[in-house]
């Protein structure tokens, strides 16, 4: 399956898949996967319901681990250690410490603004109150949502519209200093505006971190991604530069899918 | 991420690394800890069976199966021991049997009516009433059974002695309603719409699509329920204890005192036993016999939920 | 085309009267909840009027005696909080905490399967059959004696599968992305336990753990049936001391009455007087459960505000 590399620009490789499979159960659900993450890019995964995008990004982060009978097999690479995400010895919790996650519906959990954002570092024993407060600072400047709560930093995370609540988990995502971001079709339960909003932040939040979004809207990857790789049935048809994948697709199944043919 | 990011994530793995071994050591001890809470159910269970088990055996090298299935009599703590179990299971098929006329077509009337006809405001104002009814302690029931029902009872029935297992089962049978009305109407609120909108497209009315269609779906489900409330009934000491009187008579006119397999116990055990004697193994080998046949029940019982809820 | 009229006239005769029907069975469902209503309303009017001339303070101060105007309930009120108190310290954990394995650690084995199926069974199991299970092992195999700690650890034995359904219940209504969002932190599993299960599922749980305690509060058979003396005229040993360490747990074995023994004894006496004693107190219990059921749910209404699933 000829994957191309990405181009020679400064855009180091950040993590990429190596002939990787998963299973659920007796089910292949992701076959030979080979695609590169660019370092400081923005990935973008499309392709239409059930064609493994989201097994794929859910893999990078060991999420499959939470439920029994499911399997991977080839290799996830983080660079620079070149550290297989997926080997058995690698501890998930130690995955899940260097990769974080946003996911579809925002789920604040049902603590105050300040509790959630600052869970990440908790978990890791980090009790001092004056390095928490930092963080919380950093991480919803960096969210694009400090300057609205900075005043209610202990009020309910329910009581923030639906936007504002996936910004918090966005903060809370970046409050533990994350190599990479993986995104789960982060504004599907969002209304237009905020959707704007949540785009406008993944390419600022780009600078720092690697970004890696699964959407199943076809113009948010085009305006948001620099690399998209298109997906069917478990497998990736095409992956490469957004602009030539949307304008100039190699294959017929991508074209198929881009234009709207099916889906 | 620039290069001093890099550098400072390859430190911090290195030393969570460390911590792994411990982490997962402490997260073992954690989910030991609390399986070992979750197997003292089963725990429970083995105590039950080796209590009765071995008190019974001893009282069965004393007194054999035969008799104690076969003899008409109860007297065992008489000089001339009879031991005929038949006696006190007829106290306690009697008095079930009574409670089950109560509390059969009430229940189910209840079910059918708060799953099909009552409004939700009826429906918020009958839970509670439900509630309260199956919160009342049995030993509250008991005295309302000797001392309020029992004298209504007479009025209408001169011959009827103080004690009497009708007052009894009544009182029981009543204390049995919230059990089988409230699994009856679960039974009955799993059964989809769409069967009841097929009737009613027909032009059938509520009363005719509850009981043609509805309740033969839930079926599984409401025999689950009478035979919980079977389980319940055979099982309840108190309101026996108190209202029944404890005379040990094979009897199967409900209008008379008898003891239960239950009332039994209490009297025996209010009285003054020695550790080890008949008399005390005798509870033991009464109790076998209740845990057999409320073991039959509720097994019975909770597989016919278990299918139900399967269904749909 | 339209039906001739005798047809019309037939067809709107039987649809009334299968609506008459449908009246007459409502009537009939509400007779049956009315009954319901009644009895209750019959048992608590006949406890209170029964009971009138021995709702004076002193009833709850006084001890029981010989006198049925003087009789009171101390030693049985004193005494249904000891046990209690051991009741909900053995119960809460144990149910909690197998509450909480079976819902997040459990693995699909069999063992599993006979861990769920035993609790059911211990649910349906007659409160009588506890209470030889308390005679036959914890009295006299482990010594525990005829003592407010067997009465308490044979409650908490009763109300377990209370305690184990409603903390699975509670944990079960959370929703699943709420964990992945702690797992992928980097929570470990006893983490996400602690940090958001456990929080989260607590109004749950409290509602379980109170209403269980409503249950215990008001069995009789057990208790009689591990020799709770139904005569008692004084009370456990305090608990506190004035001399180091000042709390001593000599009242743990301690013989013992509760308030349904006091009532079931009163209500055992031939003389009505102490009938009157017996509808006084169990009026009183009454009382208690009830209130404990209304604080019960109030306390699950009020902590699942800020819970918003």
């Amino acid at each position: 399956m000829n994957t191309p590399k990405l181009p020679p620009q400064p855009a180091k490789v950040k993590a990429e898949t190596k002939n990787f499979n998963f299973f659920y159960g007796d089910f292949h659900a992701l076959k030979n996967i080979n695609l590169q993450l660019g370092e400081n890019q923005v990935t973008a995964l499309i392709g239409p319901s059930g064609c493994g995008k989201s097994t794929l990004l859910r893999s990078f982060n060991r999420m499959h681990d939470l439920y029994a009978g499911n399997r991977y097999e080839g290799e996830l690479i983080l660079h620079p250690d070149d550290t297989n995400l997926v080997d058995p010895r690698v501890d998930p919790i130690e995955v899940r410490m260097r990769l974080s996650m946003v996911f579809q519906k925002p789920n604040p959990f049902p603590k105050s603004i300040y509790e959630n954002v600052i869970y990440g570092q908790r978990v890791r024993g980090v009790t001092k109150r004056s390095v928490l407060d930092d963080k919380v600072e950093e991480a919803l400047t960096n969210a694009a949502l400090w300057d609205e709560v900075k005043h209610r930093l202990h009020d309910m995370a329910f009581a923030l519209s639906g936007g504002q609540q996936q910004r918090l988990c966005i903060a809370r995502a970046l409050a533990t200093d994350p190599e990479v971001l993986l995104f789960d079709e982060p504004t599907s339960a969002l209304d237009p505006i905020a959707t704007a909003s949540i785009e406008e932040l993944i390419d600022e939040l780009k600078k720092k971190v690697t970004i890696l979004i699964v959407t199943h809207n076809m113009q948010q990857a085009a305006r948001v991604s620099d690399y998209t790789a298109y997906m069917y049935l478990g497998e990736l048809i095409e992956f490469g530069v957004t602009d030539e994948i949307f304008i100039k697709p190699k294959d017929k199944r991508t074209e198929d899918y881009i234009t709207g043919r099916f889906g | 991420m620039s290069s001093s990011q890099v550098a400072s994530s390859l430190r911090p793995v290195s030393d969570r690394l460390a911590k792994r071994a411990s982490r997962h050591v402490k997260e073992r001890i954690i989910e030991a800890i609390l399986f070992a809470a979750a197997a003292i159910s089963v725990f429970v269970t083995l105590g039950i069976v080796y209590v009765l088990l071995k008190e019974s055996i001893v009282f069965f090298s004393h007194v054999s199966i035969v008799d104690f299935l076969t003899d008409t009599q109860w007297t065992p703590l008489f000089d001339d021991a009879h031991f005929g179990i038949m006696v006190l299971l007829s106290g306690t098929a009697v008095s079930s049997f009574v409670a089950l006329l109560v509390a059969i077509p009430i229940g189910t009337i209840i079910a059918i009516f708060l799953s099909e006809f009552a409004t939700p405001h009826t429906r918020e104002i009958a839970k509670p009433i439900l509630e309260v009814l199956s919160g009342i302690p049995t030993v509250v029931f008991g005295f309302f059974a000797l001392l309020f029902v029992t004298p209504i009872l007479q009025w209408f029935l001169p011959e009827l002695p103080g004690f009497s297992l009708l007052s009894a089962g009544i009182v029981m049978g009543i204390m049995i309603v919230p059990i089988v009305s409230s699994i009856s109407e679960d039974a009955m609120r799993a059964v989809p719409m769409s069967l009841r909108e097929g009737s009613y497209a027909m032009g059938a009315t509520r009363l005719q699509t509850a009981l043609r269609v509805v309740f033969p779906a839930a079926i599984s489900g409401i025999a689950a329920a009478y035979i919980l409330g079977i389980a319940r009934a055979v099982g309840e000491t108190m309101i026996l204890a108190i209202a029944a009187g404890m005379q040990p008579n094979l009897v199967w006119n409900p209008m008379e005192p008898a003891a239960t397999i239950t009332s039994f116990i209490v009297q025996v055990a209010l009285g003054d036993l020695p550790h080890g004697s008949v008399g005390y193994n005798t509870i033991f080998a009464a109790g076998l016999t209740l845990m057999l046949f409320t073991l039959v029940f509720n097994m019975l019982g909770f597989w016919l939920q278990r299918r139900y809820r399967e269904r749909y | 085309m339209s039906l001739p009229a005798e047809e019309i006239a037939a067809i709107r005769a039987n649809i009334a009267s299968r609506k008459t029907r449908d009246l007459i069975f409502t009537s009939i469902g509400v007779l049956c909840l009315v009954i319901a209503l009644l009895t209750i309303a019959a048992l608590f009017a006949d406890m209170v009027i029964t009971g009138w001339d021995r709702f004076r303070p002193g009833f709850f101060t006084d001890f029981p005696s010989r006198r049925a105007a003087q009789a009171g309930i101390l030693s049985a009120w004193v005494g249904s909080v000891a046990v209690m108190v051991v009741t909900a310290a053995v119960a809460v954990p144990l149910g909690v905490a197998a509450g909480i394995w079976l819902e997040e650690y459990a693995p699909k084995h069999w063992i599993t399967d006979v861990i769920e199926i035993n609790i059911n069974n211990l649910a349906g199991v007659p409160s009588i059959i506890y209470g030889l299970l308390a005679l036959g092992l914890f009295v006299y195999t482990f010594g525990l004696g005829q003592s407010v700690q067997t009465a308490g650890l044979t409650l908490a034995l009763l109300i377990l599968p209370v305690v184990i359904v409603a903390t699975r219940e509670a944990i079960r209504s959370i929703p699943q992305m709420i964990r992945e969002a702690a797992y992928a932190l980097g929570a470990t599993k006893w983490q996400t336990v602690k940090d958001h299960i456990v929080p989260y599922s607590l109004p749950g749980i409290l509602t379980g753990i109170i209403i269980g305690l409503s249950r215990a509060i008001g069995e009789t058979a057990p208790i009689i049936t591990i020799g709770a003396l139904t005569f008692i005229a004084f009370l456990p040993p305090s608990p506190v001391t004035d001399t180091a360490p000042f709390l001593n747990f000599e009242w743990l074995k301690a013989p013992f009455t509760v308030m349904p023994i006091q009532i079931f004894n009163w209500t055992s006496r031939p003389d009505s007087a102490f009938h009157q004693n017996a509808a006084a107190a169990g009026a009183i219990l009454v009382a208690m459960t009830l209130t404990m059921n209304a604080i019960a749910i109030w306390l699950r209404y009020r902590l699942r505000k800020n819970i918003k699933w």
